[in-house]
């Protein structure tokens, strides 16, 4: 998020200035907790550590912003690309298990379910949505890319060692960026603000689209919560996320699992993309910095703990904020940097909690 | 690893007679395509060290060519340098980055290093579009040509040249390197820290000097980036190049030398047929490109981890190198340590406690090994054996208590020093390298008792102390009866046989006592008489064993002294008459007798 006039360098802090900061990385860090969220949730299910979730916030963010231009957005085209090679994917390994009887019923969950949404956005047409029509939409295609890449990307090579799961998560950022370089050109997207002004507390305003960040993303925490703590599939994934060969052998179907936390993580996704929209000016190519910073929150929380990655994330906006106001330029440089104490800070206290040694092959 | 002895120098010989001729046989692009294949095989080179052989995982190495080819391109326009202060330059502060990123970052495991190593990767790219002194976005233009001795190489060709000579000599010194003590160490350090340590290895410093090492080949490889292109923008030195490098070793074989030839030629040769392939598909050909290398990289990792060169090896008539480094003029013997008398203490156990939060695992143990002895430590489980075990070796640090070991004190006594004292261990759940050959875990062994560094290593000035370790690795070998199989890689033995593969590995080390972490566990009838066997043979060679064991039979019949515990205390000490005599053993095993 940018402050208005920020980074002017040797302009002295006053309290104001400081208030703003505060907020304006609370804004931020608010995002940052719900992609840390949605990073933490693949990684525990399925051990993939997602560099290019900030990809599917991308692709949210350009997908409403082709919206208010009144174009098509190139997402549709995505979506059903992956939903045909999934499809193909899990045909040939039908046939290769000799189950080829299963693959109406594929072609309904990967060709049909995923096209949906693609057929409901060409049925509507791309012009003149009112805003929530366009949200919605925007939420509801980007939704299916998280299953679609996980049956063909990670699917297939789901026991691999963490490492080679990572190279895989990298190269598949510049796959789909690139992908996103196509469909939606290399200009940026900012979308208009979904409302404006402030609520007065006192002497203090406070933004509404702040309200509604930080409103937003405490909800999508909360709805998360109660499905992890309550609901039967809720349970499931965290069983595999504990130990995957136990889950399995209860008869929870793990490959399932995982289809389920990338379209959880998915969602979250849309709606992190759909926030940050009229905040950052979003390329195609933003994904992975916005993505890794998300990361960051979620390193803070070791990967496992959702309340550990949320203050990782404020963190993380606290220290982008207040490093654009004294650096602007080197601001990006600051926060990256930045991830190398956290880490460090972070294994310390891992190693001190846990004497196991990994044995890498 | 290796080609025959015969075949290696004459290969390389018709490599670099391929390499001195092609340019006055092909034409201007091709050399510029060579050149760049050169460049990258520097860099990929650093890579097989750091990642293939070492375990490292790096993200960044296109930042390490930044800074090397930022620094000539600074030095030697505004400042008006010589190319050559340019290379020192690059390469020391390359180098130092790296030794500080690597102080700090190092002793992570698992997937945290390489998640800094993206960190600073691009920390160290934005910083290179917003530093004015480096020309900010628009990089740093006119950099002169490289010239030595008043001969300027200004065209490709004649850099060429430069280019594969640089080149040559890094894959000459990196498969010298490999082959030796410190190589040996590199490729120890996938097998975990635990056994590493236990070899006297200083896994810190190893993964420090690997990493320092890589980033200065990328530093040469920016400068040489430099000089070619005589321009410097951020773009070239961005993750995405960093990850193309990764793919250029996974893809040519990572954690072998000419895999770094391969890999980058490979991924040139593409990146080549692609720029000529896509326009005529989309006019969008330069996005494309970076999404159909995606892919690919995707294809690789799905379908074939282990790269070309191991794919290709397979098909090729190459047998390993088995023949000894040659007769030494001056033959070098390995330092052994001064045994004890026998009969004497050799290892005082006073008071050993280990508390994990409120359980004790290991309460006021007391014993002693004598010299000459086998020594068996047994208990039901639970009992505190295998803490016990880790306590004294150095692995685990006690909560109390004293371990005195030949004379030393053994407290603040660093894991990697333990074995340099005399102590050697095996490890319960066998810890080899099983992609080394036999001798090769066996020579890993003497690692504490030679001293080639890492330079000798790669200039192949450790050929007299590489004797002694080859005839120490084969006559230890040789003593546990696999002297035949000496050239056969580790994971092809079956469990017993490993398990007697690291008991001829500890006692290279030329250890007073070697301390056995359950060796009859998972072994057959057959193999555990033939370890028993072999351990009695030791022992009338003087050698000391302490061992941990389930096994009573195996315990029983071996063992001179027998302590026994039980919920972490020591419940009985004795002869194994004596032990099995005991009620209170009796008891703990079999339950009360009413």
């Amino acid at each position: 998020m940018s402050i208005p006039g920020g980074g002017a360098r040797g302009r002295s802090m006053t309290f104001d200035i400081f208030v703003l900061l505060v907020q304006d990385a609370i804004g931020t860090g608010a995002i940052y907790v719900l992609m840390a969220l949605g990073i933490v949730l693949i990684f525990n299910v399925t051990r993939v550590i997602f560099v290019s979730y900030g990809d599917l916030v991308a692709y949210s963010a350009l997908t409403l912003g082709a919206f208010e231009l009144n174009r098509m957005p190139g997402t549709v085209w995505l979506v059903l690309t992956l939903a045909a090679m999934a499809f193909v994917i899990e045909a040939a390994s039908l046939i290769r298990r000799q189950q080829a009887r299963q693959i109406p019923k594929a072609f309904v969950y990967w060709g049909i379910i995923p096209a949906i949404p693609v057929a409901l956005t060409f049925l509507i047409g791309a012009e003149n949505l009112s805003l929530p029509v366009s949200i919605l939409l925007t939420i509801a295609l980007v939704l299916p890319l998280g299953p679609l890449l996980y049956r063909i990307v990670f699917q297939p090579i789901a026991t691999a060692p963490v490492l080679v799961l990572l190279m895989v998560a990298v190269a598949l950022h510049f796959a789909i960026a690139g992908l996103a370089l196509l469909y939606f050109g290399p200009e940026g997207f900012r979308t208009s603000a979904f409302v404006s002004g402030d609520v007065m507390i006192g002497s203090f305003g406070i933004p509404q689209q702040l309200i509604l960040i930080v409103g937003a993303a405490a909800v999508f925490s909360a709805i998360l919560f109660l499905f992890f703590q309550y609901s039967l599939a809720g349970k499931a994934l965290r069983a595999t996320a504990i130990n995957r060969e136990g889950a399995r052998l209860v008869g929870i179907w793990t490959t399932r699992a995982g289809a389920l936390a990338f379209l959880l993580a998915a969602g979250i996704a849309g709606v992190a993309g759909v926030l940050i929209s009229p905040t950052t000016t979003i390329y195609y190519d933003t994904g992975l910095i916005v993505g890794l910073k998300g990361f960051v929150g979620s390193v803070v929380g070791g990967f496992v703990s959702y309340p550990l990655a949320a203050v990782g994330a404020i963190i993380i906006g606290l220290i982008e904020s207040f490093g654009s106001f004294y650096s602007s330029a080197l601001k990006e440089a600051i926060v990256f940097a930045a991830i190398i104490p956290i880490v460090l800070w972070r294994w310390l206290y891992v190693s001190a909690h846990d004497a196991d040694e990994h044995e890498e092959e | 690893m290796t080609v025959s002895r015969a075949l290696r120098p004459a290969l390389i010989g018709v490599f670099a007679i391929a390499i001195a001729i092609i340019p006055l046989l092909a034409g201007g692009f091709t050399i510029t395509l060579l050149n760049y294949i050169g460049i990258y095989t520097l860099i990929t080179l650093g890579l097989v060290l750091l990642t293939g052989c070492g375990g490292i995982t790096s993200f960044g190495q296109a930042a390490f060519v930044g800074i090397g080819a930022y620094a000539t391109a600074y030095l030697s326009t505004a400042a008006g340098l010589s190319p050559w202060v340019g290379l020192a330059a690059g390469v020391v502060l390359t180098g130092f980055v790296a030794l500080v990123l690597g102080y700090i970052t190092l002793h992570l495991g698992g997937h945290y290093l390489p998640l800094t190593t993206i960190a600073w990767g691009v920390a160290i790219f934005l910083s290179f579009g917003n530093f004015q002194f480096l020309g900010a976005h628009g990089g740093i233009g006119d950099i002169p040509a490289i010239s030595l001795f008043g001969f300027t190489f200004d065209d490709q060709a004649e850099l060429y040249y430069i280019i594969w000579f640089f080149c040559g000599l890094a894959l000459l010194g990196a498969a010298n390197l490999l082959r030796s003590r410190q190589g040996r160490a590199i490729r120890a350090l996938r097998g975990g820290k635990g056994m590493s340590e236990s070899l006297g290895i200083n896994v810190f410093w190893v993964r420090l000097c690997v990493f320092v090492m890589a980033a200065a080949l990328a530093g040469i490889a920016g400068w040489l980036y430099a000089h070619m292109t005589r321009f410097v923008s951020p773009a070239p030195f961005d993750l995405k190049a960093g990850i193309e490098y990764l793919l250029m070793a996974v893809l040519g074989g990572a954690g072998t030398i000419s895999g770094a030839l391969v890999g980058a030629a490979a991924v040139a040769l593409v990146k080549n047929w692609l720029q000529d392939l896509l326009p005529l598909l989309t006019s969008n050909s330069a996005n494309l490109e970076i999404v159909v290398f995606g892919c690919l990289f995707i294809l690789l990792l799905h379908k074939s981890r282990s790269g070309i060169v191991p794919l290709v090896r397979q098909y090729l008539p190459f047998k390993p190198d088995t023949a000894p480094p040659p007769e030494a003029a001056t033959p070098v013997t390995l330092p052994t340590i001064k045994p004890m008398p026998q009969g004497s203490t050799l290892l005082k156990i006073e008071g050993l406690t280990k508390r994990f939060g409120g359980l004790v695992a290991v309460d006021n143990v007391n014993f002693e090994v004598k010299a000459g002895t086998i020594t068996a430590l047994i208990g039901p489980n639970g009992a505190g054996k295998s803490t016990s075990f880790n306590l004294i070796t150095g692995a685990l640090k006690l909560t109390s208590g004293k371990v005195t070991f030949a004379g030393h004190d053994l407290s603040g006594v660093k894991p990697h020093e333990v074995v340099s004292l005399g102590m050697a261990r095996t490890f319960q759940h066998v810890k080899l390298r099983p992609t080394m050959t036999l001798l090769e875990n066996v020579m890993l062994g003497c690692y504490q008792r030679s001293s080639t560094g890492f330079v000798a290593g790669a200039l192949r000035l450790d050929r007299a102390e590489e004797r002694a370790v080859y005839d120490v690795a084969m006559r230890e070998l040789a003593r546990v009866g696999l002297a035949d199989k000496a050239h056969e890689l580790a994971g092809n033995l079956a469990l017993g046989q490993q398990r007697v593969l690291e008991v001829a590995r500890a006692l290279a080390a030329g250890p007073l006592l070697i301390m056995l972490d359950e060796p009859a566990a998972g072994l057959r009838s057959l193999e555990k008489q033939a370890l028993a066997e072999l351990l009695r043979n030791l022992r009338a060679d003087g050698m000391s064993i302490l061992l941990v064991e389930h096994d009573m039979d195996f315990v029983m019949s071996l063992a001179d002294r027998v302590v026994v515990l039980e919920f972490g205390k020591k419940l009985a000490e004795g002869t194994p008459a004596e032990i099995q005599a005991n009620p209170a053993v009796q008891e703990a095993y079999l339950g009360s007798v009413e």
